[in-house]
């Protein structure tokens, strides 16, 4: 289950700059590898895509493996285009979807 | 001078005999030894120096087959070229478990000329591709931040798709202490 997404905008930004968006969610990014004490395998259960959309647009996106360590972390970097708000959104294995919208202080 | 007896010098392959003779007498001894579980319980203290001295002259570092075919899978016969990429990772990861990695590459950024994706891969975990990152114009710098698994010593690599179709590469060796759990 992915919970409490965390994101890290800039406090404002003028249009034209060039800015660091950094997020992180609770995951335990089970790579389908590891063993329970009885020795029966753990069902793999990772976040496998992140998508990053600001106004409607989709402006990054990551493509997750299990090598990605529990709690993921992204940063990524983006010209602010105008003023927006951002949209992150997470897929899991299970096919379930945390999606967190954040607005950016454009100035 | 320091004659070495060529029965215990390790530098000197020993003959099918002597191999024999080697093997019965350890045998002999664990049949023999009342301590035989002690010296079971010693062993594994053992080891830990053992694993030390074995990563203080680092042979050429294996790359499992699977990160071999999905690198193949990547390359599509083309030749990437090196340094566009700035990899960065601590050179000794403590803890497999959560090695932070930053990927930059030069590049303009603009509509013409831009980094398409960056791939990053592992060459010795259970999965080599780790993440694919997709990137476009808007993203003005093409720097991504992460944290990954290492299973164990082994290198990390990162390749950069560009717009015009070419491949770029970085190759960075990281030491881990404690391996991140099977990832």
């Amino acid at each position: 289950m992915a919970t409490s997404p965390r994101i890290k905008l800039p406090d404002s930004a003028k249009t034209g700059d060039i800015i660091e968006v950094k997020t992180l969610i609770t995951h335990v990014m089970e790579t389908g590898n590891r063993k329970d004490k009885d020795g029966k395998p753990i069902a793999r259960n990772i976040l496998n895509t992140f998508v990053a959309k600001f106004a409607d647009q989709e402006v990054f996106r990551a493509e997750l493996g299990p090598g990605i360590s529990a709690n993921p972390f992204l940063s990524f970097q983006m010209r602010v285009p105008g003023p927006g708000t951002f949209e992150f959104s997470w897929t899991g294995d299970n096919g379930a979807v945390t999606v967190e919208t954040t607005p950016l202080n454009v100035v | 001078m320091l004659k070495i007896n060529p029965r215990i010098d390790p530098m000197i392959k020993p003959g099918p005999e002597e191999i024999g003779i080697s093997i019965v007498s350890r045998r002999a001894f664990a049949v023999s030894a009342s301590g035989a579980c002690l010296a079971s319980l010693l062993a594994p203290a053992l080891t830990p120096s053992l694993g030390l001295a074995q990563t203080s002259d680092i042979p050429a570092l294996t790359r499992s087959p699977q990160f071999e075919e999905a690198f193949a899978k990547l390359l599509n016969g083309a030749t990437p070229a090196d340094g566009k990429i700035t990899l960065e990772l601590p050179e000794i990861a403590e803890n497999g478990n959560f090695v932070p990695v930053t990927i930059t590459v030069e590049s303009p950024m603009t509509a013409e000329d831009y980094v398409k994706a960056i791939h990053l891969l592992s060459t010795a975990n259970p999965v080599a591709r780790v993440a694919s990152f997709k990137l476009s114009p808007i993203n003005a710098v093409a720097r991504v931040q992460s944290r990954m698994r290492l299973a164990k010593t082994q290198d990390v690599i990162a390749l950069a798709e560009m717009s015009n179709g070419t491949l770029a590469i970085a190759t960075l060796l990281v030491k881990v202490t404690i391996g991140g759990c099977a990832s």
